[in-house]
């Protein structure tokens, strides 16, 4: 395999999307995340300063509890609020350590149809804006602007893909674009030789780490570096980082890649 | 004992309203008590199983208007599984069977089934109100029996339920001599309705006076509908989104000029903000104003919205009007009285919310009783001049949306501001916390809360201390629901007697063993304790050293209930 195809097929680097905090799901579902880290979501602009403050992001996202309560993994975060004292119930329900992956049910106390029809309206904003968004830039040939989102965080981004001429540039920009949210750890050629590394993408994939997709013409959701840069460029419609383990369904194919190009 | 015949005291009785007085009146003596359930007409069952119907029935046959409640409150924030029961069929099917003409029925987190709306609308001929909150099981089949069948139905009111479209025409099923309607409310509702069938209906309904729709109706029908009943009072706006430029708009702007009549707003289920300005000439005379549906709208908007509104008593709203429009509602809304700001996104708007925003309404608001207010932070000193400035709140219900947060400036719990709201408001019926709290707070609940009825309680406390100052001081707490607490058996156990002075209890991921449950259920016979049991497994039995997920304990008359499912265990 030449190092121009390497290039080409290089995925966006997993060590540095890796994103090991249990956050809410984006899209304004209607679950949310117990976590202590609202301060991150407060404003658009702030959450780079409160970041490094506020939770240790290193959390343990293995476990896959879908309690019902908050059943809070006890972990080494440091606490929210690092110089107040420890929070006073005995029992796991702290959320200074936000549950890796379980979900708060019913925080906050809104009904959950007050909850539905607010993030209808939300969505279809979005989706408005999203259309005018798309119908400009169809037209226009100079720029191919595709929305990211990123799952868990509280909005979405747009990039233009024309910026771009490599994954590896695109992977640097988003890493950029979503730092707050992540440990960003440039792992360069050797995140690059993880990935071609089919075990490691597996452990990776089965992990809670973050995984690259996007949305191609056709509406299916592919894994981010199959095909030449592009060609990538000229189908993708949009991204999504997933969680690693919701892009279990999407491995296979890639593992299957990984093979028959090594 | 009685000076007087029956006929006379019956005709004292009628002045007699509320259900806490005439529950009163009945326990006085035999032959009150006989006169009183023969002319009671109106009946509230706060808990629809700690009573069977056949009961109700046999008390009081003169039954007109019934108040049913399902499940418990933390059922509306999920934490009640699917189908635990609340079922309105039994009560229906009672009633038809007997000779009781209902005319009204409020129910309120209950299932209710198409057969059972059909069964009602054929079962009493003078049936004439349903109101239905937060209710789900029914499709717009059921409302189209309802709308056919209650020949003198004056009151249809849907509020927040989960309500199946199966895009019959149910509002056309309204016939044409349906002449009675007073109040009409399908926000809710999901599809789209016949806007012919709808302008006809408004059309031949002189006295109707409450109009809520849904996000189907459009503007241009808002304003034909709007042409047709210039005496309504509360209207609720479906879609409110328009060029501002088109024909139809202007139209409204002056069909809105002659609605002075209009003293409640709502809905706003779609909302272009250009198009608000048209609403300016009616707020005036708003008493009632709610957006809090109104996701489109900005702070900025609801600001300039705000400034007419300067009669306005009950404002619900969504945190994006922030601390700067709080303060403008403050300096504009002398009168109001209830307030609620409702999160725009699960965390909240960026800039939403905090302390500063509610200071300012307590400085400018006197008159405020009632809050339910969603922020991000809070502070003790906040509370405390809240408390000074409020002293006449009956409900506080507090929700800083980050779990366990406490005061941001000095870093301490939030006991003492909620120990001098408790302390402040002598009056205080309904108290929900947040934010890091201690024993402490419950402390102060336990010594001043005197005239509480309901508390609500999430992660806090340290011990089983806390749970105990509030069981020991609240002597007329009702409703108690927990959850993410420490507490645990000793707390439970102390005072076994207190739940049959209560309506209900709640305790989901606390401290509580199955085997201080069933303790209790054995100690307490008058009392169904339900525990949930959610495993998958099959084959998991209940250990009494097991820590119980949710608990569920209510008194009742009626026994055990026979449609509990599978996973709720009656102790």
């Amino acid at each position: 395999m030449t190092e121009a195809e390497r290039e080409k097929y290089s995925m966006i680097n997993f060590e540095e999307t890796e994103l090991r905090l249990g956050l809410p799901l984006s899209g304004g579902e209607a679950e949310s995340t117990l976590k202590n880290t609202c301060a991150v979501f407060n404003g658009k602009r702030v959450f780079s300063e409160t970041s490094t403050t506020t939770v240790d992001l290193k959390l343990n996202l293995s476990s896959t509890s879908n309690t019902v309560s908050a059943d809070v993994a006890k972990d080494n975060a440091t606490a929210a609020n690092s110089t107040a004292p420890p929070p006073s119930p005995a029992r796991a329900n702290d959320p200074a350590k936000p549950p890796a992956k379980a979900q708060v049910v019913g925080w906050p106390p809104v009904r959950s149809f007050r909850k539905n029809i607010v993030s209808n309206v939300q969505r279809s904003n979005k989706k408005e804006e999203g259309e005018k968004g798309a119908s400009t830039s169809g037209s226009n040939n100079g720029a191919a602007f595709v929305k990211v989102s990123m799952d868990g965080a509280p909005y979405l981004r747009k990039v233009d893909l024309k910026m771009y001429k490599s994954y590896q540039e695109l992977s640097d920009a988003l890493a950029k674009m979503f730092s707050s949210f992540t440990t960003i750890d440039k792992c360069g050629s050797q995140g690059m030789k993880d990935f071609m590394n089919e075990t490691k993408l597996i452990d990776l994939l089965n992990g809670s780490d973050y995984v690259p997709t996007y949305e191609d013409k056709d509406g299916d959701w592919m894994l981010v570096g199959d095909v030449p840069w592009e060609m990538f460029v000229e189908s993708c419609k949009r991204l999504r980082i997933m969680k690693g383990s919701e892009a279990i369904g999407l491995a296979p194919r890639a593992v299957e890649k990984c093979k028959s190009r090594s | 004992m009685n000076y007087f015949p029956d006929e006379v005291i019956e005709h004292i009785f009628d002045y007699v309203v509320s259900h806490r007085d005439r529950n009163a009146l009945s326990l006085v003596c035999k032959s009150w008590y006989r006169i009183e359930r023969f002319t009671r007409q109106r009946v509230f069952i706060g808990n629809c199983y700690s009573i069977t119907p056949e009961r109700l029935i046999q008390r009081f046959p003169g039954l007109k208007s019934l108040t049913l409640k399902g499940k418990p409150h933390f059922a509306d924030f999920s934490l009640v599984p699917y189908d635990w029961g609340g079922f309105l069929c039994p009560w229906i099917e009672a009633l038809a069977k007997s000779r009781v003409g209902l005319e009204e029925l409020r129910l309120k987190r209950m299932v209710v089934s198409d057969e059972s709306l059909e069964l009602l609308s054929r079962s009493f001929t003078h049936f004439k109100s349903l109101v239905l909150v937060s209710c789900e099981g029914f499709t717009t089949d059921g409302l189209a029996a309802i709308a056919a069948n209650c020949r003198f139905l004056r009151e249809l009111d849907l509020q927040e339920n989960e309500v199946e479209d199966h895009k019959g025409q149910w509002l056309s099923c309204f016939p044409d001599s349906c002449t009675s309607l007073v109040s009409l409310n399908f926000a809710c509702l999901k599809g789209e309705v016949s806007l012919g069938a709808l302008e006809r209906l408004v059309a031949r309904s002189p006295n109707l006076k409450s109009l809520k729709l849904n996000r189907s109706v459009p503007l241009d029908a808002l304003q034909r509908i709007m042409m047709r009943a210039p005496q309504l009072a509360d209207l609720g706006i479906g879609s409110f989104v328009h060029d501002p430029d088109s024909e139809a708009y202007i139209r409204l702007k002056n069909t809105i000029l002659k609605c002075k009549s209009i003293t409640s707003l709502s809905g706003f289920l779609e909302v272009a903000p250009h198009c608000l300005a048209a609403i300016y000439p009616i707020c005036p005379n708003l008493t009632s104003l709610n957006l809090s549906y109104a996701a489109g709208i900005q702070g900025s908007e609801l600001i300039k919205l705000i400034r007419h509104c300067g009669k306005l008593q009950r404002l619900w709203i969504m945190d994006c009007i922030g601390d700067k429009g709080l303060g403008v509602v403050a300096m504009t809304c002398k009168d109001l009285q209830e307030l609620r700001v409702f999160p725009s996104a699960p965390y909240g708007n960026p800039a939403a919310v905090t302390e500063k925003g509610l200071v300012a309404i307590s400085m400018g608001c006197p008159k405020l009783h009632s809050l339910l207010y969603f922020c991000h932070q809070m502070t003790n000193a906040a509370l405390i001049t809240v408390a000074k400035n409020c002293p006449n709140f009956i409900r506080f219900r507090l929700c800083i949306l980050e779990a366990l947060k406490p005061d941001p400036d000095t870093l301490e719990p939030l006991d003492e501001g909620f120990g001098a709201i408790v302390q402040s408001c002598r009056r205080l019926r309904r108290l929900s916390l947040s934010g890091q709290l201690t024993d402490q707070v419950f402390l102060y609940i336990g010594m001043y809360a005197e005239q509480l009825e309901m508390l609500s309680i999430a992660f806090a406390g340290e011990s089983d201390k806390g749970m105990l100052y509030v069981l020991n001081g609240c002597k007329k707490l009702r409703k108690l629901e927990i959850r993410d607490c420490p507490f645990g058996n000793m707390a439970l156990l102390t005072d076994v007697g207190k739940y049959e002075t209560m309506r209900s209890l709640w305790m989901s991921s606390c401290e509580v063993t199955v085997g201080a449950c069933k303790l209790l259920a054995k100690k307490m016979p008058r009392l169904n304790v339900e525990i949930f049991n959610e495993n998958e497994q099959e084959d998991c039995s209940l250990e009494d050293g097991q820590r119980v997920e949710k608990m569920y304990l209510y008194r009742t008359l009626a026994g055990k209930r026979k449609d509990a499912p599978e996973y709720v265990w009656t102790l």
